[in-house]
């Protein structure tokens, strides 16, 4: 108590360090003439009653400073003068304090933004109350699509039968349509779920009401929708008079009973749904009753387990389930066992972007330690520059304590402005980075208090790093030796092996750097060169909300169009999610069992022309035709692993399988292709003609040289009667597979750009060491010339020792880099730091960095002129 | 000529708080006079060396200060005792006289009194 009432008040004193100062004068003052009076009266002449008086009163400076150190905080006040004297000392080495900045302000930014990535996408809990009970329920095998678990009537009896679940809720997130208002027709997409979803994830809505189950009784109860706080800010300006008034998604009338709150965006993190409606309107708004079929998994279900129960103890539960459900249902229902994971990063993806985003952010620190070395031994080599100097503030009486804080609260400033900087600009990035569309879907991210905090921590660790070892230099040394100038041999020699050191560390981690963005380039130009199976460039991608009879019309219409070569329609496009095996059978089979199936392939259903438009090779047979309908055989067309998996070495056409019920021949073979993602294994495929297959959306795939906008005026124009105001949308293929590419571009940006600040830190690395060890070796080259020493040894003494380092430094580099394959094969796909290219490309690299980084120190050397370097002596 | 007796460390704040005690606020220059006064003189301080443990009670909140006039119609610092320094003193004055018996027990103490 005592202590903090002194605290405080010195911490005022020290704001009112001026007055308090005069108080301490005038009492002195008229104490001293108190004594003087005393004495004069006493009988003493003036001149003795003065001198008396100030005698007993005591040395007043002494007094004055004892009063000071009493008054104000003198650590403070030390501290004051240190920051004083350091920025004095930086402003008069500008091209250091420029280089030390710019390198803190580039790392210590760089690690923000990637944990401000890291901090929204993985610490950041769903804003749902006690995120860590709800979970999603997964499949153990990864095949039917990233969300999706299962079909409704399944869910309905895991909802039904568990045990271990306080409430299960199912959603179907691929709602997309138009929603228009008031003349205005907007493209929307958002969450089917069911009435308990809301009360499930514990949210309350801020304006209006949500939709609960007991609101199933009242007659209106299908046609409510909530909206998202986005949406309604965006397209509504907020207005909170649209609660109760009726929108129309997709023609259907919906009435806006509520507006969601603004921090809940659904289960999911990279996609935030636009509006919610009830699971029941599924019939209203697409008018077909799929959510009746066992067949097809159409839901993700998500729960929450009760308290107290494990989530091992709901997997059994939920496999018990799954077994009774395989027996009951063997022609829809496999049995396949379940797992449970936290919904939130696209369902399994979890995995690959939390080991991306630790990966990363684990590249990301070591940039941040590379710079530490490289100030270091910058400071190192300022600090011995100024020996002298430190040396001759020991001699006058400075301690050695307070020189090393002079030294770290250099470092620790310098620290400061660069992590400063380095703040403010990934706050800009960011913010940039927010507002373009492909990064990271929907979600924002913010920089928030955990971020502030992590960069000033990186600010103050990165100080200590590198402050720590010149001011533990300094403080070793002895003033007479500092005094003499340059140091004796032994330390001479010391004091250069702890630079090499860092220099070598740092030259390493970079080497390791570069080669990662290397690896992550080379994996991205794969990536981009996989055969896909159908070519997306120069064809586009148009939506049309239209009944499944005026197909053949669009697609006429679209190959009459000057300038467009194919156009087919396809019920959904490779790439896009939501696909699952559909059983096959051969022909002759009576037992409809899933475990009879011969195979499991997807189905695509398609228009004629399809495959010539998505760029699909048909390798031999036909394509199917408008006059394969319900009234001719049915008939499909498969892919190479369909047929090889059904017909091994024989040829495909003309052989039969059953689907759907039907038997069906096939006239043809396309090529293989990737059909849900990028990594898959080959996967089996049949696509079956339109007109004999159900489909309930459909996407028109037009090849043309025309631009997207012509395109879609085109159309317009040739689109005749009814079909004229049907809302046309228009998307380069390209483009819509960007999301799909994201991962693979996202790791090489982030690479790439961790990658060159490694090399821009290894060549200032290298420079500095090679222009300091060329500028503290002039006179020493100077006699070596003068005495007839050949170029290449001058050279070598000048640059020989940066160089050695270079080598020495990137082959451990290259060797971590290859044993940390693993780490990389968490940044990008199937990396291989062992490919002949990646290690080439990372040799040239560095062989140019150091070239580059050495050229001007080593042309100074060489330009040793001994007789003027004699002369200045 | 009588030595004169350094101030031992931490008892001119002790001095201090009891001269304020006994005579209420004073100036520094009414509180080095009394006690000197008091001490007989055979104290030898530095009169300044007041200031800065009056400074230090006052941060501590042991005593407060004001201008106000001294007996000559100048302006001058009067210090005066808060409660917070009676209690203080209090304590310190048990610690003190404590401490002096103990001590005086040993210098009073004769071999046969331990047989």
């Amino acid at each position: 108590m005592k202590f903090l009432h002194r605290s405080f008040r010195r911490l005022l004193n020290f704001t009112t360090r001026r007055r308090a100062d005069e108080r301490l004068r005038e009492e002195m003052e008229w104490h001293i003439a108190a004594l003087t009076e005393e004495n004069i009266l006493a009988g003493m002449t003036p001149r003795d009653a003065s001198r008396h008086a100030r005698l007993k009163f005591g040395s007043v400076e002494t007094i004055r400073e004892n009063y000071r150190a009493e008054e104000g905080l003198p650590s403070l006040e030390t501290l004051l003068f240190d920051v004083r004297y350091a920025f004095r000392s930086l402003r008069k080495s500008p091209t250091f304090t420029i280089v030390a900045l710019v390198t803190l302000a580039l790392s210590i930014g760089a690690n923000v933004v990637v944990f401000g990535v890291l901090n929204a996408v993985l610490l950041h809990p769903l804003p749902v109350s006690e995120p860590q009970n709800l979970y999603q329920l997964r499949h153990k095998q990864w095949m039917t699509g990233r969300l999706l678990t299962t079909s409704y009537p399944a869910f309905e009896d895991l909802q039904r039968r568990n045990t271990t679940f306080s409430g299960m809720a199912a959603i179907n997130a691929y709602v997309h349509g138009d929603m228009s208002w008031r003349n205005t027709v907007m493209s929307a997409s958002g969450d089917e779920v069911t009435s308990n979803y809301f009360d499930l994830l514990g949210v309350q809505p801020q304006a209006g009401q949500l939709f609960h189950p007991k609101d199933k009784l009242r007659p209106d109860a299908a046609t409510y929708v909530v909206l998202s706080d986005q949406l309604w800010q965006n397209r509504f300006h907020g207005d909170r008079d649209i609660v109760g008034s009726t929108v129309e998604i997709n023609k259907q009338s919906f009435t806006v009973i509520g507006i969601a709150p603004a921090q809940f965006h659904g289960t999911e993190k990279f996609s935030f749904p636009d509006f919610w409606i009830p699971m029941r309107n599924e019939q209203q708004a697409e008018e077909s009753a799929h959510l009746q079929g066992r067949r097809s998994a159409l839901v993700t279900v998500i729960g929450r387990l009760k308290p107290g129960m494990t989530s091992q103890q709901a997997t059994d539960d939920l496999n018990t389930i799954e077994a009774q459900l395989a027996k009951e249902y063997p022609e829809t229902d496999d049995g396949q066992p379940l797992r449970l994971i936290h919904p939130g990063l696209i369902g399994d993806e979890g995995d690959v972007i939390r080991g991306f985003l630790y990966s990363v952010t684990f590249l990301g620190l070591l940039v941040l330690v590379a710079a530490c070395a490289n100030l270091a031994t910058l400071f190192a080599a300022r600090t011995a520059d100024r020996s002298r100097e430190l040396a001759l503030r020991v001699a006058l009486g400075s301690s050695r304590q307070r020189l090393m804080r002079q030294l770290l609260t250099e470092a620790m400033l310098v620290s400061l402005m660069g992590g400063a900087v380095g703040l403010v600009s990934a706050h800009l990035l960011l913010e940039v980075l927010n507002r373009s569309s492909s990064f990271a879907g929907t979600l924002t991210v913010s920089m928030d208090a955990q971020v502030y905090l992590a960069g000033v921590a990186l600010t103050l660790g990165s100080a200590f790093l590198f402050g720590m070892i010149p001011a533990w230099q300094a403080s070793r040394n002895s003033p007479l030796q500092m005094m003499k100038g340059a140091p004796a041999g032994s330390k001479y020699l010391r004091r250069f092996a702890l630079r090499d050191l860092l220099l070598g560390a740092q030259i390493a981690i970079c080497t390791l750097l570069v080669m990662a963005s290397f690896v992550a380039a080379r994996a991205m130009a794969r990536a981009l060169h996989i055969p896909l199976g159908f070519q997306p460039r120069g064809a586009v991608l148009v939506h049309l909300d239209l009944s499944a009879e005026k197909e053949k019309a669009v697609v006429q219409a679209a190959l009459n169009i000057p300038g467009i070569t194919a156009a087919g329609s396809v019920n959904r496009t490779p790439m896009t999610g939501g696909l699952h095996g559909v059983p096959v059978f051969r022909p002759g089979a009576k037992d409809f069992k899933l475990s009879n199936s011969a195979l499991a392939p997807y189905v695509f259903t398609m228009s004629p022309g399809y495959l010539s438009a998505a760029g699909t090779r048909l390798l031999s047979g036909r394509d199917v035709s408008w006059q394969d309908n319900t009234k001719t055989p049915f008939v499909a067309i498969v892919n190479q692993t369909f047929a090889q998996k059904m017909w091994g070495e024989t040829s495909a056409i003309g052989q039969h399988f059953l689907v759907s019920g039907h038997l069906t021949e096939v006239v043809g073979v396309a090529e293989n292709g990737k059909y849900h993602d990028m990594q898959e294994t080959p996967q089996p495929v049949a696509y079956l003609p339109m007109l004999q297959a159900e489909s309930d959306e459909v996407i028109f795939v037009v090849r043309s040289k025309l631009a997207p906008n012509e395109i879609e005026a085109q159309l317009e124009r040739s689109l005749s009667g009814e079909e004229r105001n049907v809302p046309i949308t228009v998307q380069r293929w390209d483009d819509a597979l960007a999301t799909e590419r994201f991962p693979a571009r996202a790791a090489t940006v982030a690479l790439g750009i961790l990658g060159l600040l490694a090399a821009a830190l290894a060549v200032t690395g290298i420079f500095g060491m090679a222009a300091y060890n060329v500028s503290r070796r002039m006179n020493e080259l100077g006699i070596r010339v003068a005495l007839g020493a050949r170029k290449m040894q001058v050279m070598s003494t000048a640059v020989g020792r940066p160089m050695m380092l270079l080598g020495v430094g990137s082959s451990l580099g290259m060797l971590a880099g290859v044993f940390a394959s693993r780490l990389l094969g968490q940044i990008v796909y199937r990396a291989n730091p062992r490919d002949p290219a990646v290690v080439g490309c990372t040799i040239l690299t560095m062989m140019l960095l150091g070239a580059a980084a050495s050229a001007i120190p080593a042309r100074r050397a060489l330009s040793v002129d001994p007789s003027k370097l004699m002369r200045q002596e | 000529m009588k030595q004169k007796k350094d101030v031992q460390q931490g008892t001119l704040a002790l001095m201090l708080l009891k001269t304020l005690e006994l005579l209420g606020p004073l100036h520094g220059y009414g509180i080095a006079r009394r006690i000197e006064q008091i001490s007989g003189g055979l104290l030898s301080v530095n009169q300044g060396t007041l200031y800065p443990v009056l400074l230090r009670l006052e941060n501590e909140g042991a005593i407060s200060s004001d201008w106000g006039p001294s007996e000559n119609n100048r302006r001058a610092r009067f210090y005066r005792l808060t409660p917070a320094g009676q209690k203080l003193l209090n304590a310190e004055k048990r610690d003190w006289e404590q401490t002096a018996a103990i001590i005086a027990r040993f210098f009073e103490v004769k071999a046969e009194d331990l047989a």
